[in-house]
């Protein structure tokens, strides 16, 4: 699995090791404070698969990212990221299409699969999306 | 609430019970009493006045009667007859038969004087009256009636003298009345233990014997007679009636005078008011003990009912005090609530470190530590472990210092470093919520009295506020304290949304909310107000919409130690 991802959260050190303990394990990580840095590295970086979202963060909070995120791009999977106490808020995020939510402090296994299994649905979506359009193309051969 | 102010209240509930209570008693016994008093004396006296004047009537009848009885004889029986002893003698037994002993004797005087025929128990015969007053005054006014004297005799009596003019010469028929007989008219007469009746003529001279001793009256009734003091006015009517100070014996006395025989004589009644007026004075005594035992009841009552009532009010003072507690506790735990999403959220992020950094650890682990400069690594991760334990202590000491039982306890309390703490517990909240709290404290700020944990309750519901009234969007916090004319006055300012002015009167009240149901309690500024009431401060609220909200607190600050 050679899935790349994006964490955003303003707190620097936890994104920090995260970061590294995912590299380690073969994933390419990048990073951002806060929802305005992660939103100009999603667009920078086109090859984003998933990100791991903070629900709360000064500045746009987690939910509206979560928002231009799916309009923007929306087959990039988003796993929102939260403390207990906003549990109602990731649940939110769920409604408006993110692809599950986690608790912190999170397990990294538990991190781990619920990335690979984001990163799968983005693939398969995006394979059916190819494949969509190769019969599109096909179809319009037959004209 | 003090001692003091519970010792007031017993004293004016105390007062107000009395005074309500005396008031209408002290009216009812005084009105009633005066009534009482006035129409009792007016029958004593009415009864007094009653009894005068039938003695009166009743001596001159027996005066006149005794009279025309002689007046008879003389014209019936003739000189000739009555200068015939036996025949007199006949006459005496005869007016002894039918009445009584009154008639002492019977004599008949010549016009010198000398009495020529008597029958009667004296050996009076041949004596000369021809000095006599009696004597003097028949000639002069055909009937006489004498005043009391001793005579010849040396004995109490009076006489009655009829003039008898027949053949050119004058005779006087003459009786003795017995003074006896006639002083049990006037003795009869006994009310009291003061009350006598006496008759006296217009020298003064005692006409009956009076029950008492009274010779001490006898100057003082010699110029009563003689029309020489305050009491001549009496004299002229039949039973009139005063009440004067007797000065022969010094106490207020009733008198009820009345002249007898053509004014000759003065009939005089006189009882000492006192007496008079016993069973009166005596209803008077029965009325003051029931007042005053009635007054003792009353005071004592009063005492120990505004004394049990100020206790319940102390009780129910207290009970309201310790409900208040409650109500501020309640309020205090709604406000940690909110305070603990964000304080969990703060939480979480620093053990979320932890946990990584931990996972780090064993990812390098293993690998093996000396490979690379993962031994390093592993250090600064320790170290961030560290660090980031620090940061949940603090939060917690924080939310420690916060959350233990609301003390009513009142100390000196240095209020920029409370205000410093509170902001800096709801940093993080504004933070997530894009707040930026300012302080601008004032360094001359003198200290105030007031329980700490009371006041943390007020400025963390107040920064709650404002950071939930500029939520999601941001703002600016201000929080400033100034010191004005002894006064410590503290502005919480925000850009939030504002109070609609419909709602700015309410929002004191309790349980008056805009949040939905289950966000808030509608206690925060009730609770807010009650302390500041409590503290002697005052709170005020300036609000537009949409622009943003000033509370403003003014507390007196604490005297100088």
């Amino acid at each position: 699995m050679l899935a790349t991802i994006l964490l955003i959260d303003d707190e620097h050190g936890f994104i920090d090791t995260m970061s590294k303990r995912l590299s380690k394990r073969g994933l390419t990580v990048y990073t951002a404070y806060n929802g305005q840095e992660g939103l100009e590295s999603l667009a920078k970086y086109g090859a984003i698969d998933v990100v791991v979202l903070d629900v709360k963060m000064p500045g746009i909070n987690g939910i509206d990212v979560l928002k231009i995120i799916k309009t923007e791009h929306p087959l990039v999977e988003v796993i929102m990221l939260t403390g207990h106490a906003t549990v109602e808020s990731a649940i939110e995020g769920m409604k408006n299409g993110a692809y599950d939510y986690m608790l912190k402090p999170c397990e990294m296994e538990e991190l781990r699969a619920k990335i690979k299994e984001a990163y799968l649905k983005k693939q398969s979506q995006e394979t059916k999306i190819y494949e969509a359009r190769a019969r599109h193309i096909e179809l319009r051969r037959g004209d | 609430m003090s001692n003091k102010y519970y010792h007031g209240l017993t004293k004016s509930m105390m007062f107000t019970i009395i005074l309500v209570s005396f008031t209408p008693l002290l009216t009812i016994t005084f009105l009633a009493g005066y009534q009482y008093s006035v129409a009792y004396k007016s029958r004593v006296v009415a009864h007094l006045r009653e009894l005068v004047l039938k003695h009166d009537q009743s001596i001159d009848y027996y005066l006149k009667e005794k009279t025309a009885e002689i007046q008879v004889l003389a014209a019936v029986e003739g000189i000739e007859n009555l200068k015939n002893e036996a025949r007199l003698e006949a006459l005496h037994n005869s007016l002894l038969r039918h009445h009584r002993a009154d008639f002492v004797d019977l004599g008949l005087v010549n016009s010198k004087g000398i009495q020529v025929t008597y029958v009667g128990p004296f050996n009076l015969r041949g004596a000369n009256y021809a000095d006599a007053q009696w004597f003097k005054n028949v000639q002069e006014h055909q009937i006489y009636i004498s005043d009391v004297f001793l005579g010849l005799r040396g004995v109490p009596h009076f006489i009655i003298a009829v003039l008898i003019e027949s053949e050119g010469e004058k005779w006087v028929l003459r009786t003795t009345l017995d003074f006896i007989a006639f002083n049990t008219l006037v003795e009869d007469i006994r009310i009291g233990e003061t009350g006598l009746a006496f008759i006296i003529n217009r020298k003064g001279e005692f006409q009956t014997t009076p029950r008492k001793n009274i010779i001490n009256e006898i100057p003082f009734l010699k110029k009563l007679a003689a029309g020489k003091n305050e009491f001549s006015g009496l004299l002229h009517r039949r039973a009139s009636i005063s009440m004067k100070i007797n000065p022969a014996t010094g106490r207020e006395t009733i008198f009820v005078i009345s002249p007898i025989k053509s004014g000759n004589w003065l009939m005089i009644y006189q009882q000492d008011v006192s007496d008079a007026f016993s069973d009166l004075n005596q209803a008077k005594n029965i009325a003051a003990v029931i007042l005053l035992f009635g007054g003792v009841a009353i005071v004592v009552m009063a005492y120990l009912m505004s004394r049990r009532m100020a206790r319940k009010v102390e009780l129910a003072d207290i009970e309201k005090g310790i409900m208040n507690e409650q109500v501020i506790e309640a309020g205090k735990l709604a406000s940690v609530g909110e305070l603990a999403a964000g304080i969990a959220h703060e939480i979480n992020n620093p053990v979320a470190i932890m946990v990584e950094e931990a996972g780090w650890i064993q990812d390098l682990l293993a690998e093996g530590l000396y490979v690379e400069d993962n031994e390093r690594e592993v250090l600064r991760a320790l170290n961030q472990i560290r660090s980031q334990g620090i940061r949940c202590k603090d939060i917690t000491h924080k939310l420690l210092s916060f959350a233990h039982k609301i003390d009513p306890t009142i100390i000196r309390v240095k209020l920029n470093d409370l205000i410093y703490e509170m902001a800096e517990l709801c940093e993080q909240r504004a933070k997530y919520a894009n707040v930026n709290i300012e302080t601008s404290l004032a360094d001359n700020l003198p200290e105030i009295a007031a329980s700490p944990s009371e006041l943390q309750q007020v400025f963390l519901n107040l920064i709650n506020n404002a950071i939930d009234s500029m939520d999601p969007k941001g703002g600016e916090l201000d929080i400033a304290t100034r010191f004005e004319s002894g006064v410590v006055v503290v502005s919480i300012s925000d850009t939030g949304c504002g109070i609609p002015k419909s709602n700015l009167s309410r929002i004191f009240d309790p349980f008056f909310t805009t949040k939905p149901v289950g966000k808030g309690t509608g206690l925060g500024l009730s609770i807010i107000y009650g302390i500041i009431s409590k503290m002697k401060g005052e709170i005020s609220v300036k609000s537009a919409l949409d622009k943003g909200t000033v509370f403003t607190i003014k507390l007196p600050a604490a005297e100088a130690e």
